[in-house]
């Protein structure tokens, strides 16, 4: 029984160690591989872009549904037709300017990608 | 096998210290395959958890009574159902399951986020590990589930008969879940904090482990509250009990959050004020926890003997003065976007609302620690009972009740007195149709449960006109019929109308407190058979004394040697209304100094309540035989003299017989409570109503969905 705890202990450490380490090889592979082929190795800080991306994407889902809500308001005679009008204006506008800095995200990202090709 | 589950203790330890160190060091310094390294240490601890879980439920299951917990806590008789669940029955196994789910759901939130946040998350994943290795470390160096005593006792101790119920089995796992679901927001609060990026992507990846939280939580609370009205003989559901407490307070700062993290999604306000509820519901959670286990105050559910409280202390200084700087140095990121537009707007009564939750944890908060600050202060032990909660509670729950049903009714932003007069007219309408029906029924001598009867009414009327006219703007919106537009319209907007029906439950739940609580009939009296006494409008006769002896007539196992009661017939205006047959059990004890009978009935005995339960009233019995009458009592001696242990049982069925033959006056306690019933469906409302709320659309639906409104939203904003 002592034999097959120990055997047991064992085998949970191998396991631990092969998914703990498995995106460190990876990592070590990718440098190897850059290293080899003559490029700079990846980075490996956190780009900026991804993160401010989720966030603006958020940001839109969460305002579509702020102006659904508006909109639902008004239909259920929460609201009055000016004010909704006026609020409806806000929120679009708000909108606009998270789909204007999700845009620049993109042509900022593609203007990137242009000249790494180049 | 003991040995593996010790082993993976220690595993579980420096995987804990591996992951920390590998997250912090990842995000440091801008490797994200060390990140991701910390993230997998969870993963990882979760399977060495969950195989140090499986190797003492084994242990459980084998009756291996060299395991000290089994030991203390299970026995050969012990059914197999209560002998699963009894892990958890001990200080050792609830420790190792508090572990075990947070590892599971931090494994969970942590898999669900892997591609967002990840500055945020490899943080987060840092103190969640923080929180599993001090968990771990308990286990290792105070309490170890995997103890053992060779040679291993021929039987077990047997478990608690207070906890051979089935809703006390699964109440600490939904509890418990509840608890470790809390630690998750916390534990991205700080993320969020350390990495400032307190935004709109934190605010989605959080909402539905709060609500998650939330949901388990207040299951848990609920099944708590059934154990206590069905089966612990007091006859209530709430107690004012400090581990009732301890699980109310971060429920209550969950219910704030959640609605809060609204007005910040929209509005980007009250960034302090949601930062600190997420940082307050996990200290919260792990204060619960820390009343729960440490045993330092007194508690009829509190089960934990040995001292942990030095550390859980330290633990809770950490956070709480973490919390504190974190909120501090940060503040001016945590600086509103917006300001409030007007005071009639949703987002105004969202702030009223969580000031009431807070207020109420608050009162709580101080009503349940009051005891040790004192006692520390004054060297004297006080506590505080249920009249001062009821006192400051009871009015903040009014209130609350209200703004549940003025919220609905208006916008965001801002609202016109002309709106909400319109919006409000038939809810007043029938809170004030209430108001007289019920003041002509002679309720107004109960002001406070006749203004909850009427707050509630409101509410319901409320949310009734809000499904009414959302599906009339759906049917002419889409053409459906009423039926499929009312589909729709929840589907659609399964926040809005999930809350809708949490507020429904919440106005039922407090509807049946009030009723059961301000018109309830009680009495305590002795009867001997045939004599009846009367209770509100009902006459209860005791008919006949009952007994029963295990293993044949112990339907519920409960495991009592004998249980002996009652048969008590229930008439109103001299119709049979229903029987009661209340009981109480006796249990083994297992000390030898008893005497061989003694021991078999020396334990603590248990009152085997009987409700009859039903839409208008319950009729609650319980009964406290005396079994230390003249009679019984030489039966006892008698057999203690002259039989074996393995004869003793014949002496229990003497007793059992001659109790029939020859019954004492017993002791009853009877309660006629209306509508008790609605607090456990109102309980289920809400819960119901989190489910809808919580629900995710389905992909394809969400995608097209977005896509059609991206489509229409750049259309229209083109024109403007």
């Amino acid at each position: 029984m002592a034999v097959l705890i120990v055997i047991a202990v064992f085998v949970l450490i191998g396991l631990i160690v092969l998914v703990v380490g498995t995106p460190l090889r990876r990592a070590a592979l990718q440098r190897a591989a850059a290293a080899a082929g003559g490029a700079a190795p990846p980075s490996g800080e956190t780009s900026e872009e991804p993160l401010r991306r989720a966030e603006l994407e958020a940001a839109r889902e969460a305002k579509y549904r702020e102006i659904r809500d508006a909109e639902m308001d008004f239909r259920t005679g929460k609201l009055s037709e000016p004010d909704y009008r006026a609020l409806d204006g806000e929120l679009r506008a708000e909108a606009l300017r998270i789909l204007d800095a999700l845009d620049e995200l993109d042509r900022a990202s593609g203007r990137e990608g242009s000249e790494q090709i180049g | 096998m003991a040995g593996l589950g010790f082993a993976c203790l220690l595993l579980a330890l420096m995987v804990c210290a591996y992951g920390i160190g590998a997250s912090i060091y990842g995000v440091r310094a801008g490797r994200p395959e060390f990140s991701e390294s910390g993230r997998r240490a969870v993963y990882a601890l979760a399977g060495v958890l969950t195989v140090a879980f499986l190797v003492l439920e084994v242990a459980f299951l084998r009756n291996d009574f060299g395991f000290n917990t089994v030991a203390d806590t299970s026995s050969r008789t012990t059914p197999t159902f209560y002998r699963a669940a009894a892990v958890w029955s001990s200080q050792e196994g609830s420790l190792l399951l508090w572990a075990w789910l947070l590892s599971l759901w931090s494994s969970l939130a942590l898999f669900l986020t892997r591609r967002r946040m990840r500055d945020v998350a490899a943080y987060a994943t840092a103190v969640l590990l923080g929180f599993a290795g001090f968990f771990v470390s308990l286990m290792i160096f105070y309490a170890n589930p995997f103890a053992t005593t060779r040679p291993a006792p021929a039987e077990g101790v047997g478990l608690d008969p207070l906890l051979r119920f089935p809703t006390m089995m699964i109440h600490p796992p939904m509890l418990y879940s509840g608890y470790t679901l809390c630690t998750i927001p916390l534990a991205f609060g700080v993320g969020a904090l350390l990495a400032r990026r307190v935004d709109a992507d934190w605010i989605k990846a959080i909402r539905r482990f709060a609500f998650a939280g939330w949901l388990f939580l207040g299951a848990g609370i609920l099944l708590g509250a059934r154990w206590s009205y069905s089966e612990l003989g007091w006859g209530g559901y709430w107690g004012w009990d400090a581990v009732e407490n301890a699980s109310l307070m971060p429920w209550l700062t969950a219910t704030a959050f959640l609605h809060s993290l609204m007005i910040q999604e929209k509005r980007g306000m009250l960034k302090v004020w949601n930062v600190s509820l997420v940082l307050a519901t996990g200290t919260l959670a792990i204060m619960g926890t820390f009343l729960v286990r440490s045993g330092v105050l007194n508690s009829i559910h509190a089960f934990g003997g040995a001292t942990l409280g030095v550390p859980f202390v330290c633990l809770i200084g950490v956070l709480i003065a973490g919390s504190i700087y974190l909120v501090v140095s940060r503040r001016e990121m945590l600086r509103s976007e917006n300001r409030l537009d007007s005071l009639l707007s949703r987002e105004s009564i969202f702030l009223a609302n969580n000031l009431v939750l807070v207020g109420l944890c608050f009162v709580i908060f101080w009503g349940t620690y009051f005891p040790l600050i004192s006692e520390a202060v004054t060297g004297q032990e006080s506590s505080v009972g249920p009249p001062w909660f009821d006192r400051y509670t009871v009015p903040l729950a009014l209130v609350l009740v209200l703004l549940s049903g003025i919220g609905p009714v208006i916008a965001w932003r801002r609202a016109t007195l002309a709106n909400a007069r319109r919006n409000f007219m038939i809810p007043v309408a029938v809170a004030l149709i209430a108001l007289g029906g019920l003041a002509a029924a002679g309720i107004a001598r109960k002001p406070l449960a006749l203004a909850m009867f009427c707050a509630g009414a409101f509410v319901l009327a409320v949310v009734a006109q809000e499904f009414v006219r959302g599906t009339r703007v759906r049917k002419a919106m889409a053409g459906e019929t009423a039926p499929r537009a009312l589909l729709s319209l929840v589907q659609r907007n399964r926040r809005r109308y999930g809350g809708y029906i949490v507020h429904v439950g919440i106005a039922v739940l407090f509807i049946g407190v009030a009723a059961s609580s301000s018109f309830q009939h009680a009495t305590e009296l002795q009867l001997r058979p045939g004599q009846s006494t009367k209770v509100g409008a009902y006459t209860l006769r005791y008919v006949r004394p009952t007994a029963s002896i295990t293993p044949k007539y112990d339907r519920a196992h409960t495991g009592s040697t004998v249980a002996l009661g009652a048969e008590v017939a229930v008439t109103k205006g001299g119709h049979r209304v229903t029987t009661l047959n209340p009981s109480e059990g006796y249990y083994s004890s297992g000390e030898a100094s008893q005497g061989t009978v003694g021991s078999l009935i020396g334990g603590q005995p248990v009152s085997h309540v009987s409700i009859d339960g039903g839409a208008t009233r319950d009729i609650w019995g319980a009964i406290q035989p005396n079994i230390e009458s003249g009679r019984l009592k030489k039966i006892v001696e008698a057999g203690n003299r002259t039989l074996s242990p393995d004869e003793a049982i014949v002496a229990i069925g003497l007793l059992a017989r001659e109790y029939l033959k020859h019954a004492p006056p017993a002791q009853f306690h009877f309660i006629v409570s209306p509508l008790v019933l609605w607090i456990w469906v109102g309980g289920l409302i809400v819960f119901l109503g989190g489910l809808v709320a919580a629900w995710p659309a389905p992909s394809l639906v969400r995608a097209k969905a977005a896509a059609r409104f991206r489509a229409r939203s750049s259309r229209e904003l083109a024109r403007a």
